[in-house]
């Protein structure tokens, strides 16, 4: 009996130190070489900053090149799960890339957090219990875009965003929360890089303000190439081409300009203020959205893990869905389809000494959700 | 529409043809005197991008910075031609095309080595930024104006260079009978490295140019490599008059292209249907045009080799 017992006590304390020192694996799937490098290492180093500052030494961090190529990205996703065996994957930049590894990691049990992709497909029908989108539906972004054009008193806007699912999304976006008339709508050719022939349109068409969604490059072009035209009108757009490492690329073309974003470095709460510094202090550079979506995402699963363990799946979903981790952008839950409810600020681009950089000037959205959560069954 | 706008889209046409033209008529010299696939072209054209933004970044100058992309992509021609490419002459396309590639990532990382992930800063000068006024009352960016002049002078002195000097003849020369101008005692690797660094030249000079309206960042150069080729295809492969034609029609299609085939749309569709259908044929349209001409004359408007 005595020997049971015993037994029994050594076994519930092994069961018990288990529990808690149980070791997390995370593979990292993210951009690190070409064309839209700078988003995925900023992703990745906002993660790290998260890791390291919490000094949880059962977190092993796993990171791979995606190349910003579909079919790279799904071998790693293959090779983490059956080689690596991760217990949470995170870290894809790109929608399309997001719908080719996704599915069929929640499909195989991991947990997965996306700090950047929002693709609609899911968040509505396909969303998944094992799916946390960290940063926002795709849609987001440009429905406030929309909303602060409305409150703006815009009347007759020009819009244009490139011809890929996130590019007509983006326009779907914009016009759902716009009450004003459109003076024309363009779809560019993705990677397009010189905007003469659409710039000229906007020109002839009588508009009263541009709406534009060309991330990374195409942005940098647009802006320049819009600045030169001597063109006048107001710009809105989305935060992706005015984040914190475009912007030093567009310079003085940029200044004014208004973006919508969840983040932004001067939202005022004690855990942004200490993230904006610790990450300059840290990589000597300003973060950028992505970095501080990063941040959260590393922030949130570290929360988790304080509550629950890997190993028991259902307890460790409920421990993400409660999102108990001191964002930087202050308020920030989880709707039914495990997508964020957040508020989406108005930024405007200034120049702070010699680095332009983006200053909030009001809220385009408060507690904004996405419009797919009600087809979500979950 | 308005004929302003129509002349306006002619002009921007017009400018990214010369542009392209830049890029393809290297690529066309290359392949047409060598007989060499380079995919490696388009780094090139980054490396005068960046070389440019990192003068100007130090100096301030524009005009030093187009020298330092001038300088820059020809040496590192020169010296991809020296180390690498002069192995190749003999091979077949293929190998060609798979150490072209190599290329591509190498010089791709080594850039994001030494200038990091985040785009570079290059504005145009100055002297040439905003818009002019021309006759008819079109306003006009003054910098795309400028970039026509030098294309066109560009093309002009290449044409005479050919046409015109002993380096010329020696390149035509090579270009229809390479063993026969070896044997006339002419220092055929001396010439292919001239040639090499040349055609390097003019893509780091257009990589430098455009890189002052566009963003300049690692793999900015395989876009216009894609084009170029089709440029080089469309113009004959190996005829720089060739390149400079189709330089100019694909340019034309391409911007004439995105503005009149969604309005065409548009008269028999809805507007939304019109955009997404017109945009998804105007990005086709230049391939389109490759493989018409192709139907037609299967050598390009310009090749001399069926």
């Amino acid at each position: 009996m005595k020997i049971k017992t015993l037994a029994l006590a050594t076994a519930l304390a092994a069961l018990g130190t288990a529990g808690l020192a149980e070791p997390l694996k995370v593979g990292m799937i993210t951009t690190l070489s070409g064309g839209g490098a700078g988003l995925g290492i900023d992703v990745r180093d906002g993660f790290m900053l998260a890791v390291k500052q919490s000094g949880n030494t059962d977190i092993e961090v796993v990171i791979e090149d995606d190349q910003r190529k579909p079919d790279i990205a799904v071998q790693l996703a293959d090779k983490m799960i059956q080689s690596e065996k991760v217990d949470v994957m995170t870290g894809i930049i790109w929608s399309n890339l997001a719908m080719a590894v996704i599915p069929s990691a929640t499909a195989q049990g991991k947990i997965y957090l996306s700090p950047n992709a929002g693709p609609s497909a899911l968040a509505g029908k396909g969303c998944h219990q094992n799916y946390f989108n960290v940063a926002w539906q795709n849609d987001n972004l440009h429905e406030a875009a929309g909303a602060h054009a409305t409150s703006e008193g815009y009347k007759n806007t020009f819009i244009l965003a490139p011809n890929y699912p996130a590019g007509v999304d983006a326009l779907t976006g914009f016009k759902s929360q716009y009450k004003g008339e459109l003076s024309g709508e363009l779809l560019t050719k993705l990677g397009q890089t010189d905007y003469a022939s659409e710039i000229a349109q906007i020109r002839a068409s009588g508009a009263d303000s541009v709406f534009f969604f060309l991330p990374g490059g195409m942005g940098i072009s647009f802006l320049k190439q819009y600045a030169d035209s001597g063109i006048d009108l107001p710009v809105v757009g989305p935060a992706f081409s005015f984040d914190q490492g475009i912007l030093q690329a567009v310079g003085d073309a940029a200044l004014g300009v208004r973006n919508t974003s969840q983040w932004s470095k001067d939202i005022d709460n004690a855990t942004n203020k200490a993230f904006v510094e610790s990450f300059q202090a840290e990589y000597g550079r300003l973060p950028s959205l992505y970095a501080s979506q990063g941040f959260d995402t590393a922030n949130l699963l570290l929360s988790a893990m304080g509550k629950a363990s890997i190993s028991d799946a259902d307890a460790f979903r409920a421990a993400l869905k409660e999102a108990d981790f001191s964002s930087t952008r202050g308020d920030f839950k989880f709707g039914n389809n495990n997508h964020p409810i957040q508020d989406i600020y108005v930024r405007e681009v200034i120049k702070e000494g010699d680095v332009y950089t983006n200053k909030i000037v009001g809220v385009a959205l408060e507690d904004h959700g996405d419009v797919y959560a009600a087809e979500c069954k979950m | 529409m308005s004929l302003l706008l129509l002349a306006e889209q002619v002009l921007n046409g017009l400018q990214f043809g010369i542009m392209l033209f830049l890029m393809a008529a290297g690529l066309t010299l290359v392949f047409g005197v060598m007989g060499l696939i380079n995919l490696a072209h388009g780094s090139l054209f980054m490396i005068g991008a960046f070389a440019a933004a990192a003068v100007a970044g130090a100096t301030g100058s524009f005009l030093l910075a187009l020298i330092a992309a001038l300088a820059a992509a020809a040496a590192a021609g020169a010296l991809v031609e020296i180390l690498v490419i002069r192995r190749l002459y003999a091979r077949e396309h293929l190998d060609q095309v798979l150490a072209t590639f190599a290329l591509i990532l190498i010089f791709s990382e080594s850039t994001r080595w030494l200038f990091g992930s985040f785009p570079l800063f290059l504005n145009i000068p100055e002297a040439l930024s905003g818009p002019v006024t021309l006759p008819g009352g079109i306003q006009y960016s003054l910098y795309r104006l400028t970039l026509i002049a030098i294309g066109l002078v560009v093309a002009f002195g290449l044409f005479l260079l050919i046409s015109r000097t002993r380096l010329g003849i020696q390149i035509r020369a090579g270009e229809s009978d390479r063993e026969m101008i070896a044997a006339l005692g002419v220092d055929i690797s001396k010439l292919y490295t001239i040639v090499f660094a040349l055609g390097a030249a003019l893509a780091g000079l257009a990589g430098a140019l455009v890189g002052a309206i566009q963003s300049v960042q690692v793999g900015m150069g395989e876009p216009v490599l894609i084009l170029a080729f089709v440029v080089i295809v469309i113009g004959g492969i190996g005829s720089i008059k060739g390149a400079l034609v189709g330089a100019i029609l694909v340019g034309l299609t391409d911007t004439l292209g995105g503005l009149l085939l969604p309005l065409f749309f548009s008269l028999f569709m809805d507007n939304a249907s019109a955009t997404s259908t017109g945009s998804a044929l105007a990005s086709m349209s230049i391939y389109i045009l490759m493989a018409i001409v192709l139907v037609v004359k299967p050598s390009g408007l310009y090749g001399a080799r069926a």
